[in-house]
């Protein structure tokens, strides 16, 4: 990836409020922490990489911001405005979208049919005038048609058009996924691990995409991801969590050299392969689904595979 | 080319979603209404119309009112007999008891009268989801087959519990011989399934299809998905009434709460699992193969062991071959054969060259 | 009270009929993650296959083993024309094939047998048996013996036999259960076998009751929601929601019928079941589906 290291974004520092606040996060499953006291900033127009081992909470995290969990401590604060919990919908109106590590896209309809899905918060007419087709339906479906369409140029998703999303190979279900967020507009995107089980070619076009989205749009991102080059390489921020609480909160250069951080992901040799296998049982963002625990570890096998061997100076280097 | 779109391009983003875009397209639907409008009513004997075609059309406007609930928003249903049961009954006791009310503006009452049952049917679907809709579907179904047999005022406190609808009349002219009462169930048929062709590319249609395919995700884009579920019961539900008042006006004539059994739910569904589900032109595919196939079977059968065949024989045969297609269906195609019949359609699209 | 009584009774032991045949259902629930609309035509299938054996002059427990022996060849069919090729698809899907299954199995059973009614003569009398004060049916008692009698066998297998292990695993992760080399097909041939046992046992008792005839299939309808109230993983539940529903069915007949008029033992449970989603929709003994993001 030949992009700049994006430390030197156009985020503007003090003047203004960040976008997103968490304060004093909890969010337990029965026995099992998920989130213990977790607060941190995002700024706006910044992208902001949550990143740690399996089990740190980190889609914990995003599906709170989301409004599908509700914490059981702490508050959120989106555009100035607190709140301890928010139902999705609600999240979702005040210009928040996501994806989903399980790509949650509707295989029953096309790409286009997808992204229109998207626009349905901002759709201006009723089910009746749609159903007898007056004209104030028929206004409403070409500015948001004409509005989508914008978006699939965007993505360059113009070939899949009008195929069935179910069909598409895995990396296009994935841009779909973020054009349906997108054409909602938001201020903030929520990416749920958005290059998982993608090869290197489509990472590179997922975060060109991303990269395009947070500068030409100016939105603001919060992205979790395993692949530590594509994080140190797009993020301007970098919040990294283990065990449920947070280790390591800076830019990508600061996170990288702090201690707390190279321990929670290297450990010693000793402690490695304990930690491995104590983040396995504790498990808690991954269901007993045998699928996605494969899914799921083999970007972080390559996290963890990266991790161990080399020295805090030659994952400087590599980057 | 059999089959040329060369050359008809959409320059407007609307024109492009239109379900006939295609020249030949809009030439096929035409052709099919002046055979059904003109050539028909010229034609056909008594038999066909009062026997095949009012049917027809009836189960195709259940199976599309089925198909909007179960196909588009899936949710499953095995109330819509139920459903049907209240557009007819209502639309006969509009027409006893309130005097002058036109007869289609008591079949949309009873469409609405459905569709208000429909809703309250579909109450519990925000907790209840996939496959437990089938247990509040059929408490429906067995409320409302109760409902009608208990309450006599229904039927009018008829001792037998039958029915006799009332002499059909539509807009002061008399439609109670079998063209009438053809030209009128088709009038109906086709307006409505016109309003539903509306719906695929509408957001109505999206939300309903977002809701089916993963209503987690549909809740947190902004979807109202408890709302959205209610509107597909109502509308199904609305479609599945006046093709009750249909099925009871002009092609039964007389009924009991008999005409309007699980069976008769069961008979819908499968119409569109094997026309295809979610899909508008597979209702009317699977009406057709509803009922041509036993005329076929026995057709065939007076025809393969000479006299008439046993009419029990019949039901039986009949049994496993639905059965047995069902399952077919499910295996193989999905899609149904409205399916079946677009990719046939494809293929003629890019003839004489093969498959993609 | 008295009356109370033996209504209630009349009802719980009503219930129990419904149990043995909603055991069936939760058998294949937790192998197959499917509602086997087919249950009950299965049932039926398996009663006429016995009455028609005895009716020629086999003997109970020859027709027994050898209607047996048919259940586990229609076992062997069903998962290899409707299981296997549906294996990955929705539980909607899979419950639409198994309402095409049931019409299958009724439209062979009506070509083969035709639709009179059959008598089952199982040689237990429907006479009176009092405890104490209470007046109950002897046969009533035998049949809740033979389902008490079938639950504790079916957990002593489900518990102790390398089947019922393999069992169990695959009700609780089918994939994890393939990863340890549990044949799935295997699995489903013996499990739909059994289902077809339990259903043979509840097809005799319900046939002895009101006869072998054509609305037996129809017992489907009755074991919804018993599966609904009770949880359709678990047997303990079929057991507990059969007795719900038989008894409540029963007041609820003698008591409100009065009031409403009769016939709503049709609705009726359906009403109590949709109450029981609403408060717990996994049912009284049924586990929660966590529904993942």
């Amino acid at each position: 990836m030949s992009t700049p290291s994006a430390s030197a974004s156009a985020a503007p520092q003090g003047a203004h409020p960040p976008l997103l606040e968490l304060q004093g996060i909890r969010l337990a499953f029965k026995a099992v922490r998920a989130v213990e006291d977790v607060s941190f900033k995002v700024r706006r127009h910044e992208i902001c990489a949550v990143i740690g081992p399996n089990g740190a909470g980190k889609s914990s995290i995003l599906n709170i911001v989301s409004g599908v969990y509700r914490p059981d401590a702490g508050s959120v604060a989106f555009d100035g405005e607190r709140r301890s919990h928010m139902l999705p919908r609600q999240t979702a109106q005040q210009g928040i979208a996501r994806t989903f590590q399980n790509i949650a896209v509707f295989k029953g309809m096309s790409v286009l049919e997808n992204l229109l899905t998207g626009t349905t918060l901002r759709f201006e007419s009723s089910w009746l005038e749609q159903l007898l087709w007056l004209g104030r339906a028929k206004g409403a479906e070409r500015r948001e048609r004409e509005h989508a369409e914008r978006v699939l140029e965007f993505l360059e998703l113009q070939p899949y058009r009008d195929a069935p999303v179910g069909r598409l190979a895995y990396g296009l279900q994935k841009r779909v996924e973020l054009g349906r967020a997108l054409a909602a507009a938001p201020q903030l995107l929520l990416l749920d691990e958005p290059m998982a089980g993608m090869n290197a070619s489509e990472k590179q076009s997922m975060s060109e995409a991303i990269l395009d989205v947070n500068r030409q749009l100016g939105t603001t991102i919060v992205l979790i991801e395993h692949d530590m080059r594509v994080v140190m390489d797009i993020s301007d921020h970098v919040v990294v969590l283990d065990h449920g609480r947070v280790v390591g909160d800076g830019t990508p250069d600061e996170v990288r050299q702090n201690p707390d951080v190279l321990r929670a992901y290297l450990g010693s040799r000793r402690q490695a392969a304990q930690t491995q296998s104590q983040s396995a049982a504790s498990d808690i963002t991954d269901p007993p689904d045998a699928s996605a625990i494969l899914a799921a570890s083999a970007p972080a096998a390559s996290a963890a595979s990266a991790a161990p061997a080399p020295s805090p100076a030659s994952i400087a280097a590599s980057t | 080319m059999l089959y040329s779109e060369a050359g008809q391009l959409s320059t407007d983003y609307l024109h492009g979603a239109r379900r006939f875009r295609l020249r030949q397209e809009r030439l096929e639907v035409l052709a099919v209404l002046v055979i059904a409008f003109v050539a028909v009513p010229a034609f056909a004997d008594d038999y066909w119309l009062t026997a095949i075609l009012i049917p027809f059309s009836i189960l195709a406007l259940a199976g599309l009112g089925l198909n909007l609930l179960t196909g588009f928003a899936g949710q499953l249903s095995v109330g819509s007999a139920g459903f049907m049961a209240v557009g007819a009954y209502t639309a006969y006791n509009v027409l006893l008891r309130l005097p002058g009310v036109p007869l289609l503006l008591a079949f949309a009452l009873g469409g609405v009268a459905a569709a208000i049952a429909g809703v309250l049917a579909g109450l519990p679907s925000l907790r209840i989801k996939g496959f437990y809709l089938v247990v509040t579907t059929l408490a429906a179904q067995f409320f409302i087959e109760w409902v009608f047999t208990r309450f006599r005022w229904f039927s009018n406190d008829n001792a037998s519990g039958l029915v006799s609808v009332p002499r059909l009349v539509v807009l002061g002219r008399d439609a109670s011989s079998p063209l009438g009462r053809y030209l009128l169930t088709l009038s109906v048929v086709v307006a409505l399934t016109a309003l539903a062709l509306n719906i695929p590319k509408s957001e109505l249609g999206r939300r309903w299809m977002a809701v089916r395919d993963m209503d987690t995700a549909a809740a947190v884009i902004g979807i109202p998905v408890l709302r959205t579920k209610l509107l597909a019961f109502a509308i199904s539900s609305f479609y599945c009434g006046v093709a009750g008042a249909l099925w009871g006006f002009t092609y039964l004539g007389t009924f009991d709460p008999r005409a309007w059994e699980l069976s008769r739910s069961f008979q819908i569904l499968f119409i569109i699992i094997i026309g295809g589900m979610g899909s508008i032109m597979g209702s009317f595919l699977g009406s057709a193969f509803m009922l041509l196939v036993p005329i076929a079977m026995s057709h065939a059968g007076s025809a393969l062991l000479g006299g008439s065949v046993d009419q029990g024989a019949i039901e039986n045969y009949k049994k496993i071959l639905f059965g047995l297609l069902i399952v077919a269906f499910l295996i193989r195609e999905p899609g149904g054969l409205a399916r079946l019949l677009r990719r046939a359609r494809d293929r003629a699209r890019i003839w004489p060259l093969r498959s993609w | 009270m008295n009356f109370f009584l033996e209504t209630l009774i009349g009802g719980l032991l009503a219930g129990v009929l419904y149990s043995m045949v909603a055991i069936g259902f939760v058998l294949i629930y937790k192998a197959s993650g499917v509602f086997n609309f087919a249950q009950g035509s299965l049932l039926l299938f398996a009663a006429l296959t016995f009455v028609s054996l005895t009716e020629r002059g086999f003997s109970f427990w020859v027709a027994f083993l050898l209607t047996l022996a048919t259940m586990a060849v229609v076992a062997v069919l069903i998962e290899r024309f409707l299981l296997r090729p549906l294996v990955a698809r929705s539980p909607i899907t899979l419950f639409m094939a198994t309402l095409g299954l049931s019409y299958i199995i009724e439209g062979v059973a009506q070509a083969l047998w035709g639709a009179d009614v059959h008598g089952l003569d199982l040689g237990i009398d429907d006479v009176p048996f009092p405890i104490g004060p209470i007046s109950v049916s002897r046969f009533d008692l035998i049949a809740a013996a033979t389902a008490g009698l079938l639950v504790v066998g079916l957990a002593l297998f489900a518990g102790r036999s390398r089947l019922g292990l393999s069992l169990r695993a695959v009700a609780d992760d089918p994939l994890a259960a393939l990863s340890l080399g549990v044949r799935l097909p295997k699995i489903w041939r013996w499990v739909w076998t059994l289902a077809g046992l339990v259903g043979l046992i509840a097809g005799l008792f319900w046939g002895s009751r009101s006869g072998v005839q054509f609305s037996l299939s129809l017992v489907v309808l009755k074991a919804m929601p018993v599966l609904v109230i009770g949880g359709f993983d678990s047997i303990a539940g079929a057991l507990v929601g059969g007795l719900i529903v038989g008894a409540s069915e029963k007041l609820a007949e003698v008591y409100i019928g009065e009031i409403v008029g009769g016939g709503i033992e049709n609705w009726f449970p359906y009403a109590l079941a949709i109450a029981s989603l609403m408060v717990r929709p996994a049912g009284l003994f049924g586990e929660r589906a966590i529904e993942r993001v």
